[in-house]
């Protein structure tokens, strides 16, 4: 098993507060655009693929698959899995899998959003978990 | 309009040190400057523009331009990682097409051996949502290479050729930070870092540092230099970019070179020699694919078996070492990629790695973080 790493307080703005609120209660939130009906992650204002204002916030059901992951090695926390998850919903998220094997980890392996707890009074942080789906 | 013939490289200098305790960080950008100067025939009262990255301490170039002693009518900040100094090239060339200046000075030096330095800005639009992940370059890189395997079956062993093609110049370079030649074997055994990437898959750290200058056509040809005009360049950027259809396997550079070579008017099948960025092994690989050396997917057979060992492979690359095995000052390999490509082309590489009749080059790069948002830079460069 990895060792249990210690994560940096995430700091939200006023375009992103919703997510981090949302993570606090163990909620994914990604944006949808209603012009070009395209998700997208991290969350923005303006839609990155048209350039459209009307991003509306969207629980995202937190599964996807694992795009490609690496394994860091050296270093504090380590060792510790870096990966992109494609949620099932489009959108790739840069991510740790925790609480697992990091050597058993593949691509197109099924994970699902797992938070884990950053700073004290702080959002917590979106890792993913193997889902064994 | 295109950038071909309108600018030479008349002076390159890549700073001999590889540890730096007793210098600043200015004093090796002064170094770099009067080094690339010299090698021009030219002095600083003739720079009239000067480029510098973010390496460059303090206030950008008004810092360095008054340390410097410069007098300059046109001045470019431009900032994209690693492969910025090529891009310089290419900048200062348009800057010279335009009348904006006639002598192009651009450095790059800095101490990350000998003192702390900064490498990220903070307060990027992402930081809140990656920062947490401990995303490093090698984890970056290692997913673009897990990805390449998964969906081409590149192996190990056809990454480490890259390293042992590099480690094979580099034991002909005095200032090769690693001149020792090593074997497959010995890439594959040294210590994972960031899976699939061992500690061999790696460049060097290095203080040091790099300076060029650019200057007008019928500044080139006054001097005493052989003329290595810039017959091409192009330039790009890649990331995520919202997540749909990520694709760790190709790299901005998929853009930058076919736009550098559109403007060259060559192919790849007419390079001599390539200076390709090697952060990593893996970064080679991808690049070599995206300029069109090899199909996608094809790299890892392109490169096995000393494909790239100059004198028996076909196509000669970083016969200097590059920053596998000689120098990645500050982090940025792009101005020692600049750098060797001039030697080649003038003939004043090391004879045991001189690329015969070399007459056109390619000198790439990507600056960032291939497996997050990077970007590309590629000049083709032609002696004349």
């Amino acid at each position: 098993m990895m060792s249990e790493r210690r994560y940096p307080a995430p700091e939200p703005n006023a375009e992103t507060r919703v997510f981090w609120d949302a993570a606090a209660k163990g909620v994914l939130k990604i944006k949808n655009c209603r012009a070009c009906f395209r998700a997208h992650y991290y969350p923005r204002a303006i839609c990155p693929h048209c350039g459209s204002d009307t991003t509306e916030w969207v629980t995202s059901e937190g599964a996807g698959e694992i795009y490609s992951v690496s394994v860091m090695r050296r270093g504090e926390g380590a060792p510790f899995a870096v990966a992109y998850v494609t949620l099932d919903e489009g959108p790739a998220v840069l991510t740790n899998i925790v609480d697992c094997d990091p050597d058993s980890l593949a691509i197109g392996q099924r994970v699902r959003i797992a938070f884990k707890p950053s700073e004290e009074g702080a959002p917590p942080v979106p890792t993913f978990t193997p889902s064994g789906d | 309009m295109s950038l071909r013939n309108r600018a030479y490289i008349a002076g390159a200098f890549e700073h001999p040190t590889r540890l730096a305790p007793d210098k600043s960080t200015p004093q090796l950008h002064a170094e770099c400057a009067a080094g690339a100067l010299a090698d021009a025939g030219l002095s600083l009262e003739d720079v009239d523009g000067y480029f510098c990255a973010t390496d460059a301490p303090g206030f950008g170039p008004i810092s360095m331009i008054d340390y410097l002693g410069l007098k300059v009518r046109h001045t470019d900040s431009t900032e994209m990682g690693g492969c910025t100094y090529i891009q310089h090239v290419a900048h200062a060339a348009e800057a010279i097409a335009l009348g904006k200046c006639k002598v192009a000075l651009i450095t790059l030096a800095g101490r990350p051996r000998s003192e702390n330095v900064m490498r990220f800005r903070p307060g990027a639009p992402e930081s809140a949502f990656e920062q947490f992940v401990g995303l490093t370059n090698h984890t970056s890189y290692g997913m673009c290479a897990v990805r390449h395997m998964h969906e081409h079956g590149t192996t190990s062993e056809q990454l480490a050729w890259i390293k042992v093609a590099a480690s094979h110049h580099a034991q002909h370079n005095e200032h090769a930070m690693l001149p020792k030649v090593v074997t497959v074997e010995e890439v594959l055994e040294s210590p994972m870092i960031a899976d699939p990437l061992h500690r061999l898959d790696c460049c060097v750290t290095t203080d040091g540092g790099g300076a060029l200058v650019v200057v007008a056509p019928e500044i080139a040809r006054s001097l005493k230099r052989p003329l290595v005009a810039l017959r091409g360049a192009g330039e790009a950027t890649k990331g995520p970019s919202g997540g749909l259809g990520l694709d760790l396997t190709t790299s901005a550079a998929a853009r930058s070179g076919p736009a550098a070579f559109a403007e060259a008017g060559v192919t790849p099948a007419d390079i001599k020699y390539a200076s390709i960025y090697d952060s990593f092994t893996i970064t080679v690989l991808i690049q070599l694919e995206d300029l069109g050396f090899c199909a996608k997917g094809e790299g890892g057979k392109f490169v096995a078996d000393g494909n790239l060992i100059s004198g028996t492979g076909k196509l000669p690359f970083n016969t200097d070492g590059g920053g596998l095995c000689s120098n990645h000052p500050m982090f940025r390999g792009g101005i020692t990629k600049v750098i060797e490509a001039v030697r080649q082309l003038r003939g004043e590489a090391h004879p045991a790695v001189q690329v015969p009749d070399c007459d056109l080059a390619v000198a790439t790069g990507i600056g960032g973080s291939l497996g997050a948002r990077h970007g590309a830079a590629t000049v083709i460069l032609e002696r004349q």
